[in-house]
């Protein structure tokens, strides 16, 4: 009441409540990063479910198997696009998920560390891979795409070198049976939510085994941990201080220094970031399978590049979403799983991939020229 | 003495056997600006970046309100309220305006540990302080780069003054704006004077800085050509002091010469 008598008493003073009515719910949602990944990872579902309806992709085991996918793509994603709104990359992700898997099977196995101790070893050493490759981006001034790149060769050839020196093997298998009573390890090998789906197939809603248990035992901790990272990505970059100060890292690093943001500081954070997720993904991957295989982890850098790039982030920095990234996974893990439920040859996918992210890239180049032309 | 709020005296600044300062003197009042006009080269970086504390002298003196400074750094002068606002104006153009004028120094709010960037806060005063300019931003969360230049201009000196800023320096705020944007960050810059605050306004353009400016200090090739008063010195003279006017005076006679030969 009283606010609006104000504004009409003088109308140069700036009233606020006034203002924000005058931008529309539609302009507000196409200011956001997010809005193509969303949309488009709406157009996937649409599409399967039309396509792939009654195949079983739609059933609980089918769900949890596309999500499944996606969370851990998801995982590596969240993390890249936010090192992407600070304004680096970070190509050695593939090359970190193998020697994270390494660095618990070779204690665990050969050195008889218990499993707990080996996963916080492979954490520590992420923090101080992490920690290198941001410290060297921030105190030479060298592109981050050049600094990782080589750090891709080197993790990768170490991971390889390492293995076959203790084992002489490529592939370090037997950690299935370290997992049970382990204090840690139940962290990124529990299915949860059990209950539910034991309900569900009483009530006889999902598809059972023959001796009555269903089909979808759980959901996969690769979900939880994937659904925890959004949010609370999301609220680290929308919601705190650091936030912001990744955001102007990103956006205009001579600029945030000079206003006091600590932009080497924020940089090695994000890298220490990256370098930890790939971790989390190695940990769930490597005691899913019971085994650390030196090779694991290949290619997905460019993929988690791709997921950040298709949820709105742009290239240069300053510019992005956690959340967009996390639907950007969430497209590619449902199209990769949903491709087979279709008759189309699943060679086609990385072509999908590929047009997936021009368009992407199109339409956020489009996006940025709206935000920041001058009215 | 301290009838001034800051003086430089007799600053020089060596690099090497470069001499890119020499003897400048700089005194102002509260409420006063004063223009620092010089052609290129002429050593206005270096001093705009010895006042705001990247470099420290090599001789001369810093007085805050009566009181000898030494600058250790940026952050120092920042505390004892010189702000300044370099041409890049330190703004992100993809970020919000709330998001910017907070940047760096976020008001923050819950429990520690979980302290969260007070963005209700921060959007009301950045939209209260951008108002008071007369800036009709349509909402504070728009980005930075939907601004003309003397908006944003303007928003990074709202930000130095909200912040506490008891000396401006202000490096070529008007070189990139039209007239009408230019005439726009003038008057706001004699309006913050007005206020109590002291502005150093560093400029190349004459025709900016002649009807805002108290005094006019010009420097060439690193050396102080005098400070003058509005009421003694016309704006041609400043010009002609600007460009070297013996030089061109000299210049002039020279291409005579020439002409003359050629004929």
């Amino acid at each position: 009441m009283s606010t609006k008598s104000k504004s009409i008493q003088s109308k140069n003073s700036f009233n606020q409540d006034d203002r924000l009515k005058k931008v529309s719910p539609i302009r507000m949602l196409l200011n956001r990063p997010e809005l193509g990944a969303l949309g488009g990872a709406i157009l996937v579902f649409i599409f399967f479910g039309i396509v792939a309806g009654d195949t079983g992709m739609f059933s609980a085991y089918g769900m949890l198997n596309f999500f499944d996918v996606s969370a851990n793509l998801g995982i590596i994603a969240i993390a890249a696009a936010l090192l992407m709104i600070g304004g680096e990359f970070d190509l050695s992700i593939g090359s970190m998920i193998g020697f994270a898997g390494i660095c618990i099977a070779i204690p665990a196995i050969y050195w008889g560390w218990p499993l707990w101790m080996s996963i916080v070893f492979a954490f520590s050493m992420a923090v101080l891979v992490g920690y290198f490759n941001g410290l060297l981006v921030v105190k030479t001034g060298l592109p981050s795409f050049i600094v990782t790149l080589a750090m891709l060769f080197i993790l990768r050839g170490a991971t390889l070198a390492i293995t076959r020196l203790i084992t002489g093997r490529t592939q370090v298998p037997g950690l299935r049976v370290l997992i049970e009573n382990d204090p840690i390890a139940w962290l990124f090998a529990t299915d949860t939510f059990k209950w539910v789906f034991v309900w569900l197939g009483s009530m006889n809603l999902i598809d059972l085994r023959t001796d009555g248990t269903p089909l979808a035992t759980g959901i996969p901790p690769s979900v939880i941990w994937f659904i925890f990272l959004a949010i609370l990505s999301t609220w680290v970059l929308m919601k705190t201080r650091y936030g912001n100060w990744i955001f102007a890292s990103g956006g205009d690093k001579n600029g945030a220094r000079n206003v006091g943001v600590p932009v080497g500081r924020v940089k090695i954070g994000l890298f220490i970031t990256t370098a930890v997720a790939s971790t989390i993904f190695a940990t769930i991957q490597v005691l899913d399978a019971g085994s650390a295989d030196t090779m694991r982890g290949s290619l997905k850098e460019l993929e988690a590049i791709a997921a950040a790039v298709v949820g709105g982030c742009l290239l240069t920095g300053g510019y992005g979403s956690a959340i967009g990234a996390a639907f950007g996974a969430i497209i590619f893990g449902t199209v990769s799983m949903g491709i087979f439920y279709t008759d189309v040859d699943t060679d086609w996918f990385k072509v999908f991939l590929g047009a997936m992210m021009l368009i992407a890239v199109i339409f956020n180049n489009y996006i940025r020229k709206k935000v920041t032309e001058s009215k | 003495m301290s009838d001034y709020l800051i003086q430089f005296n007799n600053i020089s600044k060596f690099f090497g056997k470069v001499i890119a300062l020499k003897n400048v003197t700089m005194k102002l009042k509260k409420g006063e600006i004063m223009c620092l006009l010089g052609d290129n080269g002429a050593g206005k970086s270096t001093l705009i970046k010895t006042l705001a504390g990247v470099y420290k002298p090599d001789e001369g003196e810093i007085v805050i309100e009566g009181e000898k400074i030494i600058f250790d750094g940026p952050k120092d002068a920042l505390d004892m309220g010189i702000a300044t606002v370099y041409q890049d104006l330190a703004l992100v153009s993809l970020m919000s305006v709330t998001r910017n004028f907070f940047m760096g120094r976020e008001p923050l709010k819950g429990l520690p540990f979980f302290k969260t960037f007070d963005l209700e806060k921060a959007n009301k005063i950045a939209a209260e302080r951008m108002g008071q300019i007369g800036i009709d931003i349509r909402d504070p969360s728009q980005a930075v780069g939907t601004m003309s230049g003397g908006e944003r201009q303007c928003l990074a000196i709202s930000r130095a003054i909200y912040f506490g800023a008891k000396v401006l320096v202000l490096d070529e705020p008007t070189s990139a704006l039209g007239v009408h944007q230019a005439s726009v960050v003038l008057k706001y810059i004699v309006k913050a004077a007005s206020q109590g605050l002291a502005v150093i306004l560093i400029t190349h353009n004459v025709h900016h800085a002649y009807p805002v400016g108290n005094s006019f200090t010009v420097l060439n090739r690193g050396k102080s050509l005098g400070t003058y008063n509005k009421k003694d010195i016309s704006r041609e003279k400043l010009l002609s002091m600007m460009a070297g006017g013996e030089e061109l005076d000299k210049l002039e006679v020279e291409l005579q010469e020439i002409d003359r030969q050629a004929n």
